[in-house]
């Protein structure tokens, strides 16, 4: 199976840590990963921005640079949600589209629905509280939200849960938005900001140490402030977890 | 109504996360009705079951709307209502106003009706000498503060008991200071009768109108709506178009979402039916269009027409809750409200669709399944093609795209944004400028890009 890495812009330039870590743990696996240098951003904040036309020239370039692969696998639910659900808007009756979405995964997802992975050698002895990202959450589906009246699962915590050790903080609210929502981190900084502490305060009550969720973006916003009001809690990426990597003090 | 300060959502968010107490008040009271919503949903294993069904007869009824509206009219003309045609809100009041005046009206009651609000038929017949008394206590709360709803469901919900009280000190003479519920209900209870026995005619809103029987239901928790119009001989009821439903059958898949949804409870206190006029009185049926046919036609937002005014998308939405109905500078706020009224006007409600996150718990939570935020995502594109985007925002994605569609470009921008970040001297980091660095940190920047290490990791892999 060849699959392609697909490493969003920012984690590219400012978490290259997580990428590694996607890398690796795939590798781990026994998975042949590519990582096609063409690639920079799947067009996310220009289409979300209301600038499709600024958009659709990167949409028609990841489809150019990512087909042909049997599986594109990505550490960002949103981005990942971006390519599956969003580019329709954007690419019509386009058939090497229409395959490249079915083809394209979430890191977390990829584990557990194509790998199936039922084990992992990684001793984590933490509280975990782990963030549902909207995108992964209510786009991709990779858990059950409270919302909706279906059994529950959750593909990220089935993951977690495979580590020695690891425990997890209970939330009051188990999935509400931690308020980064991309630009709208910026242009409603003041609800923004409200709502990634409201997040943080439940994780300070359940007890969690390590902070973690499928999507960086959320996390640079949730660390930006937990570093600025100087909480206890770690932050890292899933990947970073699941690969065994060190918690970074 | 008050004068709205600003269109803006950002500027009026700010406004009100000044007050951070109140914001996280705010917030809680109406995450309390979430989780109670939560808990009466998951109480009906045929929860999903319902919202699909009731999610297909309103499109199965917005895709025949103009045949189920003509057997709306004929049954309820032959139920003795007079039925009364509004392209738009003007048309709305002016038929609303002349049956009043040939009755030689003075005194209305109204009980809540979004429509009235969205027609602001209040200013308009007060202007002719009439005197409109809302009868919803949340609505007459705000009434007598001057204010518009900042609700669909709970149209006082931004305001506290102590804020009930001072109002009702002012305009009803009750006690100073007291902030007892029992006690400022009941006030507002004998007040609210005297107005009942004086009223010449009784306005209300419909919940569900049937086209089958030309029936139309109400529903309240005070039971406003059926004192408002059984002691009055007229009774006029506002309707949007697409509160139409085809079958009496289908009544109960609504009237178990409805109140579940909208406050947590199995159903509202009274769901009254009404068919024909009372004994030696006069219904009137007014259907009111006001934009919702254009809605119809477009393929894009045809599904928000589904909307059956619950409110639980506003309870859901961590935007509205942090923010309060009144940012939003519209009669229906939250994220249907930022669907319906930028399509009326993308001028004034522009920042709307941007007063969002992309959640999705909106779209998870509405009883008839509207895909809102995608709509609002959809919108977005809308309000840039109208023109409405500032350059401020357009420019830099313009910019984004340039440099993304040059991976080398891309990469050197990256290291040079990295160095000055690295190096540059905090207070240039963190100026007036930057929003980000107001109440957040920086992401520190790593020293080399991933794709600079992999090109690494891959020529060692290669020595090797």
């Amino acid at each position: 199976m060849r699959v392609a890495l697909f490493v969003p812009c920012y984690i590219d330039q400012l978490y290259p840590r997580v990428a590694m870590a996607t890398l690796d743990l795939l590798e781990q696996l026994g998975v042949d990963v590519d990582f096609p240098e063409a690639q920079t951003c799947c067009g996310q904040p220009m289409l979300n921005s209301g600038c499709d036309t600024d958009a659709l020239p990167l949409a028609e370039r990841f489809v150019e640079i990512f087909s042909g692969f049997d599986a594109v696998v990505c550490p960002s639910g949103s981005c990942v949600s971006m390519v599956k659900n969003h580019y329709h808007h954007l690419l019509h009756d386009n058939a090497r589209y229409e395959t490249l979405r079915t083809q394209v995964y979430e890191l977390c997802e990829f584990l557990v629905d194509v790998l199936k992975v039922d084990a992992l050698p990684v001793k984590f002895p933490y509280k975990v509280g782990l963030h549902s990202s909207c995108h992964g959450l209510r786009e991709l589906r990779l858990a059950s939200d409270s919302e909706l009246n279906i059994p529950e699962f959750n593909k990220p915590k089935q993951l977690l849960a495979l580590l020695e050790g690891v425990e997890f903080a209970e939330l009051k609210r188990k999935d509400e938005c931690c308020g980064f929502g991309g630009t709208f981190a910026v242009s409603e900084e003041a609800v923004s900001c409200t709502m990634g502490r409201d997040r943080i305060a439940d994780h300070l009550q359940a007890g969690t140490q390590v902070l973690t969720a499928g999507d960086m973006s959320c996390l640079m916003h949730l660390a930006g402030l937990i570093k600025r009001d100087k909480q206890p809690i770690r932050v890292m990426h899933i990947a970073e977890i699941l690969a065994g990597y060190e918690v970074p003090q | 109504m008050s004068a709205i300060k600003s269109y803006d959502h950002p500027t009026n968010a700010d406004q009100f996360n000044k007050d951070q107490a109140r914001t996280h008040w705010h917030d809680s009271s109406l995450w309390f009705i979430r989780e109670k919503r939560d808990r009466m949903s998951k109480s009906l294993p045929e929860w999903e079951t319902l919202r699909t069904c009731a999610s297909q007869i309103k499109a199965h009824t917005v895709s025949k709307l103009a045949d189920y509206l003509e057997e709306f009219e004929k049954n309820a003309t032959a139920r003795g209502a007079t039925v009364h045609w509004a392209k738009d809100a003007e048309e709305h009041n002016r038929i609303v106003l002349e049956i009043l005046q040939k009755h030689q009206t003075k005194r209305i009651v109204k009980s809540k009706s979004m429509l009235t609000e969205e027609c602001h038929l209040n200013p308009w017949l007060e202007k002719h000498g009439i005197e409109v008394v809302d009868t919803d206590l949340g609505e007459r709360i705000v009434q007598l503060r001057n204010e518009p709803p900042s609700h669909i469901v709970m149209p006082a919900i931004h305001l506290k008991k102590e804020d009930v009280s001072n109002t009702f000190h002012e305009h009803l003479q009750t006690e100073q200071g007291n902030y007892d519920p029992n006690y400022l209900t009941e006030s507002a209870r004998q007040h609210l009768r005297q107005k009942f026995c004086q009223a010449d005619a009784g306005i209300t809103g419909v919940n569900f109108a049937i086209a089958e029987t030309g029936g139309f239901v109400v529903c309240t928790n005070e039971g406003n709506a059926d004192l408002g119009v059984s002691l009055p001989k007229v009774h006029i009821a506002c309707m949007g178009i697409e509160k139409l439903i085809p079958k009496v059958d289908h009544l109960s898949i609504f009237l178990r979402l409805l109140a579940r949804s909208a406050t947590g409870q199995p159903i509202t206190t009274y769901s009254s039916h009404f068919h024909g006029p009372i004994e030696g009185g006069e219904l009137h049926i007014v259907l009111v269009d006001n934009g919702r046919s254009k809605l119809m036609n477009s393929d894009d937002y045809r599904n928000s027409l589904k909307c059956i005014r619950c409110g639980a998308c506003m309870n859901t939405c961590p935007v509205y809750r942090r923010s309060g109905g009144h940012s939003y500078a519209a009669t229906v706020p939250g994220p249907i409200g930022s669907i319906l009224n930028p399509l009326r006007d993308a001028k004034h409600h522009k920042t709307l669709p941007f007063a969002c996150t992309l959640c999705g718990s909106c779209s998870d939570v509405c009883p008839v399944k509207i895909n809102l935020h995608e709509q609002l995502l959809t919108l977005r594109t809308e309000v840039k093609n109208q023109k409405q985007l500032p350059i401020s925002k357009t420019l830099p994605m313009q910019i984004a795209s340039f440099v993304f569609q040059r991976p080398k470009l891309f990469a050197w921008l990256g290291g040079v944004g990295k160095f000055f970040l690295r190096t540059m001297p905090r207070f240039l980091i963190y100026n007036a400028m930057n929003p980000w660095g107001r109440n957040r940190e920086m992401p520190e920047a790593p020293p080399e890009s991933f794709r600079k290490q992999y090109a690494q990791r891959v020529k060692k892999k290669s020595d090797k």
